[in-house]
């Protein structure tokens, strides 16, 4: 079973990209669970959101304790939350951002999400939207594939533009 | 056809496929997304359905119960306080013998205030007369509600049933989902004693001290009877959609010594622990209980028994554990865990196996209890 924790604020679309992670995965042929935090969400406060993947039906709900891969949508949660609290011996790290980050231990890959959102247009009352371009950052991480990416963000999304900047996340992504 | 769904969404497309003719809801908090989804089904025109957004829970019911008896199907959906709230009126819905459909999410009562998962508030309704079923994935929740409309409404039922499923571990919970087409599985509602402007009855009229418990015991009666019917339409469900239920699922239980009774997520999560016994050699077993009304017969003869509650009855005990008892006549290892959302995970499951002293109670998180 491969176990993803996604960090991010709420209202930034961590719960969307788990489940639009789980829907591409489902394309894949594979199980899922996906589920944001239990909890009482507020719009700007950090918040983590989890994926399972499986090649069996899934059959546990409690909380992931140890992730495989860890993903930030939004750097700033770093200052106050833990993000590395965890996560597997080996794990992986994606983060949103322009420049490179290291994590001692743990492969940490970056792509600017926020600058694709920008410059694709993906901006809603006022923030970016990320959900969709951190699809394409982890179908070039392999998590996923990038056609069940595409299928499971036009199942969500009429508009091409999400599609497009899962595109420009999967291209400029540096692994 | 397969999407990823939660619990609540799960719920609200089996209710658009079954086509109540009304839903009364409360829209507000403790409600959820499954009456908000079914809202948006009837604006779009995906439903024709009378939708009626009500003042409160008893409400709720209360329109329920007044549509139920023209002769049409009804369903509502509640939570925790709002299921309380409603507790006059589920009474009534019983004794009326009107076949609603309610999804109840389970959630913590207060106070202290909590939104999380725990079972208490609908074991709070089980001597109403309504059946209820548990379910432990978004798939069974979509089936056990497709399912509830048909057993509710059978002709020797005609008992409400509430659908159960666990607040935010399964309610909010995004999983695969595989919707039918229930076609005539369930059939034309058929109310034998609805109301009838060209021949007018009294309904909820004075009862006497000789008559009142012929009505009590036909509530039993069919509440026994209903046995029949549940197997028989999860049996016709799986025939018809490859989906296969029971009153209990039985993970490992053939050869065990110990076996983990639950209901809910609980259940399922209880599968990974009993594998983990299974290799450190300890022959454990979980069952986990799918239908709390009827209760049904367990197979325990022979077994060591640990039941969780995620639930409890002050002054009493865990309600499941002491229903188990009070069946089988056997002491039980009783382990309350899970109240108001408390994380237990399957390494904390495995381990109330391990540590079961029979005849004991623990409440899992509390240091120094007796």
């Amino acid at each position: 079973m491969f176990e993803i924790r996604i960090h991010s604020r709420g209202g930034q679309g961590g719960v969307t990209a788990a489940r639009l992670l789980a829907m591409a995965a489902l394309h894949d042929g594979k199980y899922a669970t996906a589920c944001p935090f239990y909890g009482a969400e507020r719009r700007g406060a950090p918040v983590v959101s989890f994926v399972r993947i499986d090649d069996h039906p899934i059959k546990v709900y409690s909380q992931i304790r140890q992730p495989d891969l860890v993903v930030v949508l939004d750097a700033s949660v770093m200052d106050v939350v833990d993000v590395l609290n965890g996560l597997k011996k080996g794990g992986r790290v994606l983060i949103n951002s322009a420049h490179k980050q290291e994590f001692a231990g743990f492969a940490t890959s970056h792509v600017d999400l926020t600058g694709i959102a920008l410059r694709e247009n993906l901006v809603v009352a006022g923030s970016p939207i990320l959900n969709t371009p951190v699809l394409g950052a982890l179908a070039k991480m392999g998590i996923c594939s990038a056609e069940s990416v595409k299928k499971a963000i036009r199942e969500m999304f009429s508009d091409e533009k999400n599609v497009q900047a899962a595109e420009a996340a999967y291209k400029e992504m540096s692994l | 056809m397969k999407k990823i769904a939660t619990g609540n969404k799960a719920v609200a497309e089996a209710v658009k496929q079954a086509k109540p003719s009304v839903v009364a809801a409360y829209p507000i908090t403790p409600q959820t997304e499954i009456v908000e989804t079914i809202a948006d089904y009837v604006t779009s025109g995906q439903l024709e359905s009378r939708y009626i957004p009500v003042e409160s829970e008893h409400s709720a019911m209360a329109a329920c119960i007044g549509a139920s008896i023209t002769g049409v199907r009804t369903f509502t959906a509640t939570s925790s306080h709002g299921l309380l709230y409603m507790h006059e009126m589920t009474n009534w819905a019983a004794g009326a013998r009107l076949p609603v459909v309610m999804a109840n999410v389970n959630r913590s009562i207060g106070p202290g205030w909590n939104i999380w998962a725990e079972h208490t508030d609908a074991l709070q309704e089980r001597d109403t007369g309504w059946l209820q079923v548990y379910v432990a994935t978004v798939q069974e929740a979509y089936d056990a509600t497709l399912m509830a409309f048909r057993i509710a409404e059978h002709n020797d039922v005609l008992l409400p049933v509430m659908v159960n499923l666990d607040g935010f571990s399964l309610s909010h919970i995004m999983q695969p989902l595989d919707t039918v087409e229930p076609g005539d599985f369930i059939p034309p509602i058929h109310l034998p004693h609805a109301i009838d402007p060209k021949n007018p009855t009294s309904y909820g009229g004075l009862t006497g001290p000789n008559d009142h418990f012929r009505f009590r015991w036909d509530i039993e009666r069919s509440m026994r009877d209903s046995v029949k019917v549940i197997e028989a339409t999860q049996k016709e469900f799986a025939k018809r959609f490859g989906r296969s239920y029971g009153f209990t699922e039985d993970y490992r239980c053939e050869d065990a010594d110990v076996i983990l009774v639950s209901m809910g997520t609980f259940g399922k999560e209880a599968e990974v622990a009993i594998d983990i016994l299974r290799k450190e050699g300890i022959k454990a077993g979980s069952m986990r209980l799918r239908w709390f009304r009827p209760f049904p017969k367990l197979e325990l003869a022979g077994k060591e028994v640990v039941v969780i509650d995620r639930d409890y009855s002050f002054g009493s005990g865990g309600i499941l554990a002491k229903e188990i008892t009070a069946q089988t006549k056997r002491e039980v290892y009783s382990v309350i865990a899970g109240i108001g959302g408390q994380e237990v995970t399957y390494d904390d499951l495995a381990d109330f196996v391990r540590k079961r002293r029979i005849g004991t109670e623990f409440w899992f998180g509390v240091t120094g209890n007796v």
